[in-house]
């Protein structure tokens, strides 16, 4: 147990990132808002991005960008982790504008941002 | 009605306890009787309430009080899932590998052949410059594509026509709407600021796509800060200013010709790439803004892309239209 808490603290910046996940996991499910919903998405996009940047760091060594032509791969830190970042940055723009579009359309529809009474307001239509 | 008279006949035969099979026959002058409105058989009616199957009253009981049962359940559930997922997490956390070792096992070869190589085969310096856009350039390709749809679907969702914009969402700086009753016409501070500011966005947005291939920086991040001077412009100026250099046709013609330029050279990459062909690019001086071949027009294709469709979300959340 001792061991596993030790291995938390090391772990630092991926134990921030899962808890980070997690806030906006919990936000998802508990607000019925749902612009509250989407800023917890974006809350767990943050945290896998943490993840993503902190999985791809080395201790003490450069930005990956080779400098005095020295191509000396111990001396850079991981690129791969950084670009997987920058492509979940776009796609999260994208779904989050998709999102605040749909929200946009169903506040002209029904006047709420509350996602029960949308839903029930939906289904009182349909019947 | 004709149950009502169906369950009289049946709550008779129970009372009774008689079980020969004419009293489940109501005969003629019974069955007027029971079919009539009286306080008797409304009882009747009323009574058939609780002879419903335990499906048919569970629904009626959830209608009336379900929502607050379901409300304290999801709650209760919901914390619950989270609890558990943070918890199994963190214990995931707990056991991988120290944070930042290099002996990790992310840092295989191919780290080290991205980091080694791509000075000689991209001719870019910034070896994730090299990676993103010649490496995994299918990735990028990809990439810019869910940037186009969404901004696409964006589009369909929130497009406003001409005439419903003077009445909806559309804001006319000469004729305010509602939503523009609560702000300031002519904010003096914003248009100083923006004047100083938008020329410094534009220049450094510029200088990071062309840079891309030297330093950190490229298409996505120079194009977003190309976007945001757009953007700072027509909050300063009104939306009438943007629309002179930046309409409807301008928007579409840059994001299409953009994203298609970079779809051929991606096109023309891969397939050389595939067939094992020299693809005669000359890839320039390693650390200049001339470098990294075909990663340079890529990374200003990008970054035009982007910048129209961070201005494009905007104006379509603003005034439904570009």
């Amino acid at each position: 147990m001792a061991e596993h808490l030790r291995g938390l603290f090391i772990n630092y910046y991926e134990t921030a990132a899962v808890i980070l996940f997690g806030i906006g996991f919990t936000t998802l499910l508990m607000h019925r808002n749902l612009l509250k919903k989407i800023i917890g998405f974006n809350f767990m996009d943050s945290g896998i991005y943490l993840y993503l940047a902190a999985k791809g760091y080395i201790a003490g060594r450069l930005a990956p960008i080779v400098a005095e032509g020295r191509t000396d791969p111990a001396r850079y830190i991981n690129p791969i982790p950084t670009g997987l970042v920058l492509t979940g940055i776009v796609v999260s723009v994208s779904v989050t504008a998709f999102l605040l579009a749909l929200t946009c359309r169903l506040y002209d529809r029904f006047h709420t941002l509350d996602m029960d009474e949308i839903t029930r307001l939906a289904r009182k239509e349909r019947v | 009605m004709k149950s009502n008279g169906l369950l009289a006949a049946l709550v008779r035969f129970a009372e009774s306890g008689n079980f020969r099979e004419e009293n489940f026959t109501l005969p003629p002058a019974e069955k007027a009787r029971l079919d009539t409105d009286t306080p008797e058989n409304r009882w009747l009616a009323s009574a058939q309430h609780s002879e419903k199957p335990v499906s048919v009253r569970f629904a009626a009981w959830f209608s009336k009080k379900g929502m607050e049962v379901f409300d304290t359940l999801y709650r209760i559930i919901s914390v619950f899932i989270c609890c558990t997922l943070i918890g199994v997490l963190l214990s995931v956390v707990a056991f991988l590998p120290p944070f930042g070792s290099a002996g990790n096992p992310t840092v295989n070869e191919v780290v080290e052949r991205y980091v080694s190589r791509a000075i000689d085969e991209t001719g870019t310096t910034n070896a994730v410059a090299g990676m993103i856009s010649a490496y995994r350039g299918f990735d990028t390709l990809g990439e810019a594509h869910v940037l186009f749809v969404a901004a696409c679907s964006v589009i369909v969702l929130l497009r406003v026509d001409a005439d419903a914009r003077k009445k909806g969402r559309f804001i006319d700086l000469e004729h305010p709407g509602e939503d523009m009753d609560y702000e300031p016409n002519s904010d003096l501070v914003l248009r100083k600021a923006a004047k100083l500011l938008v020329p410094l966005a534009f220049i450094f947005g510029l200088y990071v796509i062309l840079n891309g291939t030297s330093s950190p920086g490229g298409g996505f991040s120079g194009g977003a800060l190309m976007g945001s001077g757009l953007i700072l412009t027509s909050v300063a100026f009104g939306f009438r200013r943007t629309e002179r250099f930046f309409g409807d046709e301008m928007y579409h013609l840059v994001k299409t010709a953009c994203l298609t330029a970079y779809a051929l050279l991606m096109a023309y990459f891969i397939y050389m790439g595939a067939n094992g062909f020299d693809d005669h690019v000359w890839l320039g001086i390693p650390g200049t803004i001339l470098s990294g071949g075909l990663i340079l027009p890529i990374n200003i294709a990008v970054g035009f892309e982007v910048a129209c469709t961070m201005y494009c979300f905007y104006a379509l959340f603003r005034k439904g239209g570009l």
